[in-house]
């Protein structure tokens, strides 16, 4: 059986990670940080791509990567998850980074894990694993290098460099500064989405064929479950700390049980989110055959524990919990974002359907 | 002369060694056991002399895994299943050598099966409110008293028993624990049927039963101490062992949905996905749990297994019955039996259905489960208690 553990390696990764966030992204200045015009943090994003190295983490180290895998990557997005991070992460390290590995592509590559450039998968950022942009009716077209069309919903479209835009049964390299970007007023403000339009822009050939898309989806979703993971441990966490200090009716209100016993369940599901979402990363890790599954389950169970999370928190901290000076909606806003991203629970159950053999009616 | 403990090739080599010696096929299914457990391949993290080589408990599968190749007989462990998890490791934590000696081995073998006498009408959850009372007579202990919902004490040799032996102090310190021979004048089993129609639990009356005082465990006084011990390894012992993917209830179903096309609706199959979902990630926690026991780190994830297991265990045998409609009214059989094991896979879906809802309720209530979640995992206040300095029998019963 896989190793569902975290090893002593990914520890020490975990805890330089959370040192550089707790110092650059306290949750005030992440909160200050949605009211500015800039896509990301880049501040931030330099400590954590550049300094500790982070954005090259699965990248072989002949392209300057650090030649670890996704287990430690996940680890990373956990992190990033508890601190709801302003960095496109999720984005260029994990699924921009996976779509050139499968793609064999080189240069690109070694500049996103130099943490140099970042890129981004021009996909409406709802798409699930197992779909195939490309051949979209509505998808951009690609003549003579050029690409024409429009995608909606890109998450940091803003921010990337280099859009990578499935079109014409291909994967195609396009300059952001060739595309008509314009930001989007984004439910999860930690994590903005851009409207991307290409007017003839010219496009570099990446991969032929879907495989580069496909792996792109499924590494993001397959993470994505550990940033899930994140926020819901940080979500129970603040919310345990808090009942502890809260008196209400002269005793503190975690003494009552109608909120321990739902603290109790929440802490169970977060279990087992972690196992589930620790089984995804090692499947996209050895690159084993149940990837797709684990990914599903993972996404299935993941995002609904997050939102759960996010949402008990707001309830238990009262009339607290539901202003803009506390950090609970940021986790709200991102769990809630995150249940939808990358196909919501009820699409991965869809796939999981078809995968475990039990069809719809 | 204690050695070093073995390490799994040592463990692979004794095995191998006591095969050639006990052909499984040419010996007496009870003499294998007998000396299987004395060649201390019973569990292999009990102590030598007493079933054990002080290995890593974690072996134990790997050990277990070469008789099964081998065909060897087993322990019927579904059979003995408080014996094995319960009255076994409480006996190791506070027995005495003659105790161990004694008990340990018929324990083992399954010539010995176990009961475990706690419950009471009036001490369910609140177990150290049972009255029960043992008083001291010269060697012995003078045992009067019910319990109630006691599994297996119709096949039960002896029995785990906390009894009361004074009442003029608070609840938890005047506690006594013992062992009991069941056959012992005064021990009277009475069916109790419940849901499912069978009676595999039962009535037990303790009328002046007589305990020699060897057959205490712990001191006087500290029964709950060691009941404590017992509970433990009541919640551990579930969810021990690895299951497949779809093994269990939800296995049942999803073959069920595969087989019979025409039962499927779309909410069904919705419902379906979310339990098969959910299975699958309580599934992967037992599996992570596993790991930490392994490298010797164990987690406080078992608390969650039960108390999950027992949820999807629920919901998923109320998926069978709405999935198989019509055939979902009828029953197996109501005549009330005297099973000795819990059958889970081999009755019908109603069976499944109703003896599910015992899951949150046996070995501790779910309710129970989430204040212990609460309290000793995420260290919230304790419940308001109005019994703690008061004595026992000044409590309103
Ligand atoms: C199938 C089965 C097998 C059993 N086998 C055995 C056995 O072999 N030996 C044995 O000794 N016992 C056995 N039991 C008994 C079992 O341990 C008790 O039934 C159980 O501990 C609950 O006690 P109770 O029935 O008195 O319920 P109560 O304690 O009266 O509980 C009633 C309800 O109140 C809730 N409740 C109680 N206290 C609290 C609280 N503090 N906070 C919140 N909610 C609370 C409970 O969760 C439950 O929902 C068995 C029970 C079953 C169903």
């Amino acid at each position: 059986m896989t190793d569902l553990l975290y090893t002593e390696i990914e520890n020490d990764l975990r805890a330089s990670v959370r040192e550089v966030l707790e110092d650059k992204a306290p949750w005030t200045a992440v909160l200050a940080g949605t009211e500015k015009d800039e896509p990301y943090d880049a501040g931030l994003w330099k400590a954590v791509a550049g300094q500790l190295g982070c954005a090259g983490l699965p990248v072989p180290e002949d392209l300057g990567g650090a030649g670890a895998g996704w287990r430690e990557t996940a680890v990373v997005m956990e992190e990033l998850g508890r601190a709801v991070a302003p960095v496109p992460f999720l984005t260029s390290s994990v699924m921009a980074t996976a779509a050139l590995l499968a793609a064999g592509e080189r240069e690109l590559l070694a500049r996103l894990a130099a943490g140099e450039r970042t890129a981004v998968l021009a996909v409406p950022f709802g798409t699930a694993p197992g779909a195939d942009p490309a051949a979209d009716p509505d998808a951009p077209t690609v003549s003579g290098g050029a690409l024409t069309g429009e995608v909606a919903s890109v998450a940091d479209g803003l921010a990337a460099d280099v859009l990578l835009v499935p079109a014409g049964g291909g994967l195609y390299a396009v300059d952001a500064a060739d595309a008509r970007r314009t930001a989007v007023t984004s439910l999860d403000m930690t994590r903005r989405l851009a409207d991307v339009a290409f007017g003839g822009a010219p496009a570099r050939l990446v991969a032929q064929g879907p495989d580069a898309v496909r792996a792109a989806l499924v590494t993001g979703a397959a993470l994505l479950a550990s940033e899930q993971l994140g926020i819901a441990e940080r979500c129970l966490d603040d919310t345990v700390a808090y009942v502890k200090t809260r008196y209400q009716f002269g005793r503190q209100i975690g003494s009552y049980q109608a909120l321990k016993h739902r603290l109790a369940d929440l802490w169970t599901a977060v279990t087992q989110a972690r196992a589930a979402a620790r089984y995804a990363a090692s499947c996209a890790t050895a690159g084993d055959a149940d990837l797709p599954v684990a990914a599903a389950v993972a996404q299935a169970h993941c995002s609904a524990v997050a939102v759960k999370a996010a949402e008990e928190c707001v309830q238990m901290h009262g009339g607290i919990g539901f202003t803009w000076e506390h950090p609970a909606h940021l986790y709200l806003k991102r769990a809630k974002a995150d249940s939808i991203a990358l196909g919501s629970p009820d699409r991965h159950r869809a796939a999981l359907a078809v995968l475990a053999g039990l069809p719809p009616a | 002369m204690s050695t070093a403990p073995p390490d799994a090739e040592e463990l692979g080599r004794r095995v191998d060694a006591f095969l050639a010696e006990h052909d499984p096929a040419a010996t007496e299914p009870l003499e294998f056991l007998r000396a299987r457990f004395d060649a201390g391949l019973a569990w292999v993290h009990y102590p030598q002399g007493h079933g054990g080589l002080d290995a890593p408990r974690a072996l134990q599968p790997g050990v277990d895994r070469r008789f099964r190749e081998a065909g060897a007989p087993t322990n019927q462990p579904e059979r003995n299943g408080i014996g094995l998890g319960m009255a076994a490791p409480t006996i190791l934590a506070f027995g005495t050598e003659e105790q161990k000696r004694r008990f340990l081995r018929p324990l083992w073998t399954g010539e010995e099966i176990w009961c475990q006498l706690f419950s009471e009408p009036g001490a369910g959850s609140d177990l150290a409110a049972l009255g029960t009372r043992a008083v001291r007579d010269g060697d012995h202990w003078i045992v009067n008293g019910q319990k109630v919902w006691t599994s297996m004490a119709h096949e039960a040799r002896y029995a785990i028993l906390v009894t009361r032996t004074d009442p003029d102090v608070p609840k938890h310190r005047g506690m006594t624990y013992f062992v009991c021979d069941m056959t012992a004048p005064g021990v009277e089993v009475r069916p109790l049927r419940q849901i499912t129609g069978e009676a595999e639990f039962n009535e037990v009356f303790l009328t002046d039963v007589r305990i020699p005082d060897e057959h205490r465990l712990g001191e006087i006084g500290d029964g709950w101490r060691v009941s404590t011990t017992t509970l433990m390894n009541e919640r551990v012992a579930i969810g021990g062992a690895a299951a497949p993917r779809e093994g269990g209830m939800i296995g049942v179903v999803a073959r069920l949905w595969r087989d019979r096309p025409e039962l499927r609706t779309a909410g069904l199959h919705d419902a379906l996905l979310r339990l098969w979902v959910e299975t699958e990630a309580a599934r992967l926690t037992g599996e992570r749990l596993r790991q930490q026991l392994a490298v010797g780190k164990p987690g406080p994830e078992g608390s969650a297994a039960k108390l999950a297991f027992a949820d999807i265990n629920q919901r998923t045998s109320g998926l069978e019955l709405e999935l198989l409609g019509d055939d979902g009214l009828r029953y197996d059989d109501w005549t009330m039996r005297r099973p000795s094991e819990v059958d889970f896979t081999r009755r019908s879906p109603g069976y499944r259905y109703l003896r599910a809802k015992g899951n949150s309720i046996e070995g501790g209530t779910s309710e129970i489960l989430r204040n212990i979640i609460a309290e000793r995992v995420l260290g919230l206040p304790g419940e308001i208690r109005v019994d703690k300095d008061v004595p026992w029998k000044d409590l309103p019963k």
